[in-house]
Protein backbone atom coordinates (compact mmCIF):
# COMPACT_ATOMS: atom_id res chain seq x y z
CA UNK A 1 0.00 0.00 0.00
CA UNK A 2 2.85 2.54 0.71
CA UNK A 3 4.70 1.61 -2.61
CA UNK A 4 1.38 2.62 -3.88
CA UNK A 5 0.77 5.35 -2.34
CA UNK A 6 4.22 6.59 -3.42
CA UNK A 7 3.49 6.07 -7.09
CA UNK A 8 0.78 8.17 -7.00
CA UNK A 9 2.12 11.23 -5.41
CA UNK A 10 4.69 10.92 -7.99
CA UNK A 11 2.50 10.21 -11.04
CA UNK A 12 -0.95 12.18 -10.92
CA UNK A 13 -0.86 16.15 -11.21
CA UNK A 14 -4.40 16.60 -9.51
CA UNK A 15 -3.26 17.95 -5.92
CA UNK A 16 -6.09 16.89 -4.34
CA UNK A 17 -5.54 13.17 -5.51
CA UNK A 18 -1.96 13.59 -4.88
CA UNK A 19 -3.25 14.56 -0.77
CA UNK A 20 -5.38 11.00 -1.04
CA UNK A 21 -2.10 9.61 -1.71
CA UNK A 22 -0.60 10.73 1.39
CA UNK A 23 -3.01 9.67 3.13
CA UNK A 24 -2.80 6.52 1.69
CA UNK A 25 1.06 6.03 3.14
CA UNK A 26 -0.07 7.12 6.19
CA UNK A 27 -2.65 4.47 6.79
CA UNK A 28 -0.16 1.80 5.17
CA UNK A 29 2.05 2.67 8.11
CA UNK A 30 -0.61 2.64 10.68
CA UNK A 31 -1.55 -0.88 9.57
CA UNK A 32 2.08 -1.93 10.07
CA UNK A 33 2.55 -0.16 13.56
CA UNK A 34 -0.36 -2.29 14.51
CA UNK A 35 0.18 -5.92 13.31
CA UNK A 36 4.13 -5.26 14.94
CA UNK A 37 1.94 -4.03 18.28
CA UNK A 38 0.18 -7.62 18.06
CA UNK A 39 2.45 -10.06 16.82
CA UNK A 40 5.56 -9.38 17.75
CA UNK A 41 8.67 -11.51 17.35
CA UNK A 42 9.00 -13.93 19.94
CA UNK A 43 11.94 -12.88 22.36
CA UNK A 44 12.99 -16.46 24.67
CA UNK A 45 14.92 -13.98 27.28
CA UNK A 46 12.27 -10.83 27.12
CA UNK A 47 9.85 -10.62 30.06
CA UNK A 48 6.05 -10.20 29.38
CA UNK A 49 5.70 -6.83 30.49
CA UNK A 50 8.43 -5.80 27.90
CA UNK A 51 6.04 -7.14 25.35
CA UNK A 52 2.61 -5.40 26.72
CA UNK A 53 4.30 -1.84 26.94
CA UNK A 54 5.21 -2.32 23.34
CA UNK A 55 1.78 -3.47 22.51
CA UNK A 56 0.47 -0.25 23.89
CA UNK A 57 3.33 2.07 21.89
CA UNK A 58 2.18 0.27 18.93
CA UNK A 59 -0.99 1.56 19.87
CA UNK A 60 -0.41 5.20 21.22
CA UNK A 61 1.89 5.53 17.74
CA UNK A 62 -1.65 5.16 15.45
CA UNK A 63 -3.27 7.46 17.94
CA UNK A 64 -0.74 10.05 17.28
CA UNK A 65 -0.40 9.32 13.56
CA UNK A 66 -4.20 9.76 13.15
CA UNK A 67 -4.85 12.78 14.83
CA UNK A 68 -1.51 14.06 13.21
CA UNK A 69 -2.64 13.31 9.65
CA UNK A 70 -6.43 14.93 10.41
CA UNK A 71 -4.11 18.08 11.29
CA UNK A 72 -2.68 18.22 7.97
CA UNK A 73 -5.49 17.40 6.50
CA UNK A 74 -7.61 20.36 7.26
CA UNK A 75 -4.63 22.65 6.79
CA UNK A 76 -3.40 21.02 3.24
CA UNK A 77 -7.06 21.40 1.98
CA UNK A 78 -7.20 25.06 3.29
CA UNK A 79 -4.16 25.45 1.50
CA UNK A 80 -5.59 23.91 -2.10
CA UNK A 81 -8.44 25.82 -1.81
CA UNK A 82 -6.60 29.51 -1.23
CA UNK A 83 -4.22 28.33 -4.06
CA UNK A 84 -7.57 27.46 -6.40
CA UNK A 85 -9.13 31.15 -5.70
CA UNK A 86 -6.45 32.91 -7.04
CA UNK A 87 -5.37 30.78 -10.35
CA UNK A 88 -8.09 28.19 -10.96
CA UNK A 89 -6.04 25.73 -12.27
CA UNK A 90 -6.04 21.81 -11.49
CA UNK A 91 -2.16 21.48 -11.86
CA UNK A 92 0.69 21.00 -10.03
CA UNK A 93 3.05 20.89 -12.48
CA UNK A 94 2.46 24.26 -12.76
CA UNK A 95 2.46 25.31 -9.68
CA UNK A 96 6.95 26.31 -9.78
CA UNK A 97 7.42 29.15 -7.98
CA UNK A 98 9.60 27.88 -5.75
CA UNK A 99 11.96 26.30 -8.21
CA UNK A 100 15.56 27.53 -8.16
CA UNK B 1 -1.80 -23.84 7.14
CA UNK B 2 -4.78 -22.37 5.73
CA UNK B 3 -6.65 -21.14 8.26
CA UNK B 4 -10.12 -19.51 8.49
CA UNK B 5 -8.47 -16.44 9.69
CA UNK B 6 -5.98 -16.12 6.90
CA UNK B 7 -9.18 -16.63 4.59
CA UNK B 8 -10.63 -13.30 5.55
CA UNK B 9 -6.96 -12.15 5.93
CA UNK B 10 -6.21 -12.67 2.11
CA UNK B 11 -9.72 -11.48 1.22
CA UNK B 12 -9.57 -8.30 3.07
CA UNK B 13 -5.96 -7.54 2.05
CA UNK B 14 -7.05 -7.79 -2.05
CA UNK B 15 -9.93 -5.75 -1.50
CA UNK B 16 -7.78 -3.24 0.19
CA UNK B 17 -5.02 -3.35 -2.55
CA UNK B 18 -7.38 -3.49 -5.09
CA UNK B 19 -8.92 0.08 -3.63
CA UNK B 20 -5.45 1.15 -3.24
CA UNK B 21 -4.69 0.82 -7.00
CA UNK B 22 -7.70 2.47 -7.72
CA UNK B 23 -7.05 5.51 -5.96
CA UNK B 24 -4.00 5.94 -8.14
CA UNK B 25 -5.47 4.54 -11.43
CA UNK B 26 -8.42 6.00 -11.80
CA UNK B 27 -8.90 9.40 -13.89
CA UNK B 28 -11.52 11.53 -12.09
CA UNK B 29 -10.74 12.68 -8.53
CA UNK B 30 -14.23 11.09 -7.09
CA UNK B 31 -13.75 7.80 -8.02
CA UNK B 32 -10.42 8.09 -6.01
CA UNK B 33 -12.34 9.43 -3.29
CA UNK B 34 -14.73 6.74 -3.19
CA UNK B 35 -11.96 3.66 -3.56
CA UNK B 36 -10.02 5.33 -0.29
CA UNK B 37 -13.17 4.77 1.35
CA UNK B 38 -13.23 1.69 0.45
CA UNK B 39 -9.68 1.32 1.71
CA UNK B 40 -10.20 2.78 4.58
CA UNK B 41 -13.35 0.45 6.06
CA UNK B 42 -11.34 -2.56 4.77
CA UNK B 43 -8.80 -1.65 7.08
CA UNK B 44 -10.86 -0.76 10.04
CA UNK B 45 -12.18 -4.78 9.60
CA UNK B 46 -8.13 -5.50 9.17
CA UNK B 47 -7.97 -3.55 12.89
CA UNK B 48 -11.00 -5.19 14.25
CA UNK B 49 -9.17 -8.51 13.34
CA UNK B 50 -5.91 -7.65 15.02
CA UNK B 51 -8.12 -6.94 17.85
CA UNK B 52 -7.58 -3.60 18.14
CA UNK B 53 -11.28 -2.40 18.45
CA UNK B 54 -10.48 1.34 19.34
CA UNK B 55 -8.59 2.32 16.65
CA UNK B 56 -10.73 0.04 14.46
CA UNK B 57 -13.81 2.50 15.27
CA UNK B 58 -11.61 5.45 15.16
CA UNK B 59 -10.30 5.08 12.13
CA UNK B 60 -14.11 4.79 10.83
CA UNK B 61 -14.93 7.77 12.51
CA UNK B 62 -11.98 10.19 12.21
CA UNK B 63 -10.51 9.05 8.43
CA UNK B 64 -13.70 7.99 6.72
CA UNK B 65 -16.31 10.39 8.85
CA UNK B 66 -14.05 13.46 8.89
CA UNK B 67 -10.83 13.82 6.28
CA UNK B 68 -12.80 12.30 3.55
CA UNK B 69 -15.78 14.40 4.18
CA UNK B 70 -13.25 16.90 3.77
CA UNK B 71 -12.26 15.59 0.71
CA UNK B 72 -15.19 14.78 -0.68
CA UNK B 73 -16.26 18.44 -0.13
CA UNK B 74 -13.06 20.20 -1.46
CA UNK B 75 -13.72 17.76 -4.63
CA UNK B 76 -17.46 19.34 -4.96
CA UNK B 77 -16.28 22.81 -4.35
CA UNK B 78 -13.70 22.79 -6.52
CA UNK B 79 -15.59 21.06 -9.15
CA UNK B 80 -12.00 19.20 -10.26
CA UNK B 81 -12.97 17.20 -12.97
CA UNK B 82 -11.27 14.46 -14.86
CA UNK B 83 -7.70 14.44 -16.48
CA UNK B 84 -6.76 14.30 -20.19
CA UNK B 85 -3.97 12.75 -21.73
CA UNK B 86 -3.22 16.11 -23.58
CA UNK B 87 -0.23 15.22 -25.44
CA UNK B 88 2.88 12.93 -25.49
CA UNK B 89 4.89 15.14 -22.88
CA UNK B 90 4.32 13.12 -19.67
CA UNK B 91 3.53 9.95 -21.09
CA UNK B 92 7.32 8.97 -20.24
CA UNK B 93 6.62 10.09 -16.52
CA UNK B 94 3.99 7.59 -15.43
CA UNK B 95 5.71 5.00 -17.32
CA UNK B 96 9.06 6.16 -15.05
CA UNK B 97 7.23 6.41 -12.17
CA UNK B 98 5.57 2.78 -12.19
CA UNK B 99 8.64 1.13 -12.68
CA UNK B 100 10.36 3.41 -10.27
CA UNK B 101 7.06 2.10 -7.85
CA UNK B 102 7.83 -1.55 -8.75
CA UNK B 103 11.23 -1.27 -7.58
CA UNK B 104 10.94 -0.15 -4.24
CA UNK B 105 8.17 -2.36 -3.84
CA UNK B 106 11.21 -5.24 -4.32
CA UNK B 107 13.32 -3.46 -2.59
CA UNK B 108 11.36 -3.16 0.44
CA UNK B 109 9.92 -6.57 0.52
CA UNK B 110 12.79 -8.41 -0.32
CA UNK B 111 14.40 -7.47 2.65
CA UNK B 112 11.29 -7.79 4.85
CA UNK B 113 9.21 -10.51 3.52
CA UNK B 114 11.35 -13.71 3.80
CA UNK B 115 11.88 -13.05 7.89
CA UNK B 116 8.08 -12.20 8.36
CA UNK B 117 7.24 -15.99 7.55
CA UNK B 118 6.59 -17.47 10.82
CA UNK B 119 4.82 -14.75 12.37
CA UNK B 120 2.23 -15.87 14.30
CA UNK B 121 3.24 -15.36 17.81
CA UNK B 122 0.41 -13.32 19.47
CA UNK B 123 2.37 -11.72 21.94
CA UNK B 124 -0.22 -9.03 23.50
CA UNK B 125 -3.17 -9.22 26.41
CA UNK B 126 -6.29 -9.98 24.75
CA UNK B 127 -7.99 -6.88 25.58
CA UNK B 128 -5.13 -4.65 24.58
CA UNK B 129 -7.13 -2.83 22.17
CA UNK B 130 -9.98 -1.93 24.84
CA UNK B 131 -10.35 1.87 25.10
CA UNK B 132 -9.91 1.22 29.33
CA UNK B 133 -6.62 0.15 28.34
CA UNK B 134 -5.75 2.69 25.63
CA UNK B 135 -7.11 5.04 28.01
CA UNK B 136 -4.98 3.95 30.85
CA UNK B 137 -1.95 3.96 28.94
CA UNK B 138 -2.40 7.47 27.14
CA UNK B 139 -3.06 9.34 30.54
CA UNK B 140 -0.45 7.85 32.57
CA UNK B 141 2.81 7.36 30.39
CA UNK B 142 1.69 9.61 27.08
CA UNK B 143 0.31 12.48 28.96
CA UNK B 144 2.94 14.80 27.35
CA UNK B 145 2.40 13.26 23.82
CA UNK B 146 -1.10 13.81 24.37
CA UNK B 147 -0.87 17.61 25.03
CA UNK B 148 1.06 17.96 22.61
CA UNK B 149 -1.22 16.43 19.79
CA UNK B 150 -3.64 18.93 21.50
CA UNK B 151 -1.95 22.19 21.09
CA UNK B 152 -1.06 20.71 17.21
CA UNK B 153 -4.57 20.21 16.61
CA UNK B 154 -5.37 24.07 18.06
CA UNK B 155 -3.06 25.34 15.57
CA UNK B 156 -4.42 23.07 12.87
CA UNK B 157 -7.65 24.80 13.60
CA UNK B 158 -5.78 27.80 13.60
CA UNK B 159 -4.46 27.94 10.25
CA UNK B 160 -7.40 26.52 8.09
CA UNK B 161 -9.49 29.19 9.87
CA UNK B 162 -7.26 31.71 8.31
CA UNK B 163 -6.80 30.03 5.03
CA UNK B 164 -10.39 30.25 4.31
CA UNK B 165 -10.83 33.89 5.19
CA UNK B 166 -11.61 35.94 2.02
CA UNK B 167 -9.97 38.93 3.47
CA UNK B 168 -6.60 39.72 6.04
Amino acid sequence: MFTVGAVGVVIRRNPVVVFMCIELMLNAVNLTFLTFARYQLVNPTGTDIAAQRSAMAGQMMVIFVMAVAAAEVAVGLGIIMTIFRARHEVDVDDLNLLRG
Amino acid sequence: MITPEFVLFGILAAVGVAASVGVVAFNSAIRSALCLVLNFFVLAVLYFTLNAQFLGITQVVVYTGAIMVLFLFVIMLLNIGAEHFLNEKFDYKRIVGLAAGVLLFLMVGSQLLPALQSFNHVSALGDYGTPQAIGHTLFTEYVIPFECISVLLLVGVVGSILLAKRKM
